[in-house]
């Protein structure tokens, strides 16, 4: 072995050297981060952002920064949308398009893992982190430091699928990556290695967010909060969460036994040697289809909120949302099969699995009759978030009656891995998950900071969003039955599906259009923010307890915790006309500072980089230094402080004059 | 309830949880060696390969080093440092063992021509007993870094909370490997 190979592993100058268009995608990512170092620099804001946001344990601010990284990974996600629009809709018989086959299978590899990993995942997490301790009356999540350390592994994640952009490429298989093409055999590349170690890390981030919630919401109510007194929000977000405990594991174990595979030359899901990758296929789906419920159950949450407080009245049939929730958490270990009944199983697994797919369909009808039934003679607002709720109702209907006719085998003989099913999976999850985080994004965004969102740019982007959507997606409902699959990068003018592929890009362009405007929507409301200031803490005459303090939130949340008697809290006591009592201060418990969730992430980016490349000595250095930190970490006993009573006093004084 | 008691109880729950998904993970594990147990690709299966009476010395190792981390707990809950530290000391000696006999295990296996690339099932085998291995290993560690804390701090309440998490991964462990015993070993040796 010479110095070099040691030094470097498998990285060669040749991994720096790309073509055009990913030279402009690496030159404006450079821009990018050295523009935003810049701005740092000449504001002298290092040493702000370094006590403020990046070792906090407010897990405000924590949801605060989720929600910006995977808002720049949706405008990256969105540079691939076009590039493949672009390729389907001119690779047309002798012309070739714009990209290499090679280059668009990564390319569409990269949208599928940026969009479900770090950006729906992301704004769910991000959603949660804000709102899940301020509505059950909590001071902060049961685990304030892994809550740090979870976001610092998503970040990982991201820096790791980032890195592949200038240094190597990344996966052509497909955002689930099937073996045997994933195997080193078929894809002896790093493409593959990058993508099992960015959802690896970032999936670890997740796990612990998971059990973190899972905890916060047990143990941590305030008092008199049962589990049937819970806020929806907080009941969709426990049942997602489940979900995430259970079924993040499986997914660890499956990129861990691909990566064996590859890395030291096992034999799980090669092609031969015993290997059965059918095995890869069931253990991937048996984390993914709870995956698809994990993004979707707390847009429900949002919804369930949303819809009660510009309706002005209780949720209608609590008791039935509840257990809805329930029974699609349960359900959804039970359909993993769905995404593969051509794979040969036999009829009766099948059947079996086609019928559970019929069935997790009726809670979630239960659910949207639900939300109806409380529109129904109520006085409605139409808001933006209310605007987000209509169009959801609109594309979940449609995309849920398309999946209910892939539930059916023998139609999904014909449908599976056509553009139908593309086009399906997009509905539920732009149109069902995405449309509620832009939801609750505009719903919560006073809270957060103190201002409201700018409404008639938030108009605007939903509408170019809904029509921009509808254009995209239903030429590719058309395609799909005529028999377009999907992941094609070149295909014969004689099918005639050139003129829907263009279309397709024109709805595309429609929703850029729709991002645009959100950008613009945030940036005017910030200059504009002296006239939507919410001095209240309630600027939509809110239910829940989250409303009752204040915009945005002193960072223990409540000077004196809640006590809670009957469900939307917050409303019962508004319209009971009497104001609280004079407080009585107590001293306050809070979680320290801690800057080694950002050095967990700096090594564990380190390890995968170096494993990605074969670089023995780098990844023992990550993983020793993921260890020293965290034996550092558990060793220290100066991990909290107490805020006297005297000192919650004067901030509440002061918090008051200013109001 | 003091505040001290409350987060321990809080952190306590969170370990529970965290075990349960330690649990999802064995049982992927698990699902797959059950999957992949046949596929040997020509080569000798696990009842070829396995020892019992070796296995067998293994578990019993490990049941016991469970035993004195339990005796270890009932020291820290009389505040008996010395008691403590001697019963961890014995426990990670047992654990210590237990790893190193795996080890040669593995190695022998490698040597005798047998290794995680022969074919899917020494793969898979390899596979669920290492990650039991490197569960052990971590378990392992913490309990050199406990000890530590124990010397030098004695036994305040944080370290004996620490503690009481310590004690309950590594029962844990020892019902994934009186699985492990059961569905590897015994179900080869018939």
């Amino acid at each position: 072995m010479t110095l070099t190979h040691f030094l470097f592993g498998r990285l060669t100058l040749a991994a720096f050297q790309h073509d055009f268009i990913v030279y402009s995608g690496v030159f404006s990512m450079f821009g990018g981060i050295i523009t935003v170092l810049a701005v740092i620099t000449y504001f002298k804001r290092w040493k702000w952002l370094w006590t403020e946001w990046l070792t906090t344990t407010d897990h405000k601010k924590i949801g605060v920064m989720y929600i910006i990284v995977s808002f720049v990974m949706l405008l990256r996600g969105l540079v691939d949308v076009a590039l493949i629009r672009a390729q389907q809709a001119t690779s047309v018989g002798s012309s070739q398009g714009i990209l290499t086959p090679d280059h668009f299978q990564q390319i569409f590899s990269a949208h599928g893992t940026l969009m479900i990993f770090f950006v729906a995942m992301g704004l769910m997490f991000g959603l949660i982190n804000l709102v899940v301790p301020l509505q059950i009356g909590a001071r902060d999540v049961a685990f304030p430091f892994l809550n740090n350390v979870s976001f610092w592994l998503f970040f990982a994640g991201v820096v790791l699928i980032n890195i592949s952009l200038p240094i190597g490429d990344f996966s052509g298989a497909g955002w689930l990556a099937y073996p045997p093409l994933s195997e080193l055999q078929f894809s002896p590349g790093v493409g593959i290695d990058y993508w099992i170690w960015c959802l690896q890390i970032a999936g670890i981030g997740s796990l612990i967010s998971g059990i973190n919630f899972l905890v916060t919401i047990l143990k941590m109510r305030a008092k008199g909060m049962s589990l049937m007194k819970m806020p929806m929000f907080t009941w969709s977000v426990l049942c997602s969460m489940i979900l995430v405990v259970f079924a993040f594991p499986i997914l660890t174990v499956t990129l861990s036994l691909l990566a064996l595979d590859r890395t030291l030359g096992m034999h799980f899901f090669t092609s031969s040697f015993g290997g059965n990758a059918m095995m890869y296929v069931n253990l991937i789906w048996a984390w993914g289809h709870p995956e698809v419920y994990i993004l979707m159950l707390p847009a429900f949450g949002i919804f369930s909120e949303v819809v009660a407080t510009f309706s002005k009245k209780r949720l209608f049939g609590y008791a039935s949302m509840v257990w809805a929730l329930a029974a699609i958490t349960l359900l959804s270990f039970l359909v993993w099969l769905h995404h593969f009944f051509t794979m040969g199983a036999g009829a009766d697994v099948n059947a079996f699995f086609g019928i559970m797919t019929m069935v997790i369909a009726v809670p979630t009808g239960v659910k949207v009759f639900n939300w109806l039934f409380t529109m129904y003679k109520g006085r409605i607002t139409f808001a933006t978030p209310m605007l987000w709720f209509l169009g959801f109702v609109v594309l979940f209907t449609i995309g849920g009656v398309a999946g209910v006719m892939m539930g059916l085998p023998a139609v999904d003989f014909q449908l599976h891995n056509s553009l139908f099913l593309v086009a399906h999976f997009h509905t539920m999850i732009i149109g069902g998950a995405v449309f509620g985080y832009f939801a609750g994004i505009t719903y919560w965004f006073p809270k957060i900071t103190g201002f409201k969102l700018n409404e008639r740019w938030g108009v605007y982007a939903f509408w170019c969003w809904l029509i921009g959507f509808v254009v995209a997606f239903v030429p590719l409902y058309i395609l799909g039955i005529m028999g377009a699959t999907r992941r094609l990068d070149h295909y014969d003018p004689s099918q005639g599906w050139q003129g829907l592929f263009i279309v397709a890009g024109v709805g595309a362009a429609i929703i850029m259009v729709g991002v645009g405007f959100q950008i613009l929507q945030i940036v005017v409301s910030i200059f504009q923010r002296k006239q939507n200031l919410d001095l209240t803490g309630d600027p939509w005459d809110g239910r829940t307890l989250e409303w009752s303090t204040a915009s945005p939130p002193p960072f223990y949340n409540y000077a004196v915790l809640p006590e809670v008697s009957e469900r939307d809290p917050f409303w019962v006591q508004k319209q009971s006309g009497k104001t609280p009592e004079k407080p009585v201060y107590k001293d306050i418990h809070m979680p320290k500072n801690s800057p080694f969730g950002m050095f967990i992430a700096l090594f564990a980016v380190m390890f995968g980089f170096a494993i990605v490349w074969h670089i023995l000595w780098l990844a023992i250095v990550g993983i020793l230094g993921i260890m020293i930190c965290v034996a550092l970490r558990l060793s220290s006993d100066d991990t909290d402080y107490y805020v006297s009573a005297a000192e919650v006093a004067k901030i509440e004084t002061a918090r008051k004059v200013v109001a | 309830m003091t505040h001290e008691t409350e987060s321990q109880e809080v952190q306590k729950f969170g370990f529970w949880a965290y075990l349960m998904t330690d649990c999802v993970l064995f049982a992927s594990l698990f699902a797959t060696y059950a999957v992949l147990h046949n596929n040997t690709f020509g080569g000798p299966s696990g009842h070829d390969l396995f020892s019992m009476p070796y296995v067998l010395g293994e578990t019993f190792i490990l049941l016991v080093s469970s035993y004195t981390s339990g005796l270890a707990m009932l020291a820290v809950h009389k505040q008996a440092k010395n008691q403590a530290l001697a019963w961890l000391g014995t426990t990670f000696v047992l654990g210590a063992t237990f790893l190193i006999m795996e080890l040669h295990e593995f190695s022998s296996l490698i040597h005798d021509g047998h290794s995680f690339r022969t074919n899917g099932f020494l793969s898979s085998y390899f596979t669920l007993v290492g990650t039991h291995g490197l569960h052990i290993t971590f378990g392992l560690i913490w309990m050199a870094v406990l000890m530590v804390q124990v010397f030098k701090k004695g036994l305040p309440p944080k370290t004996t909370s620490r503690l009481t998490l310590l004690n309950m991964f590594w029962h844990f462990l020892d019902v994934i490997w009186i699985f492990i015993f059961t569905l590897v070993y015994l179900m080869a040796a018939r």
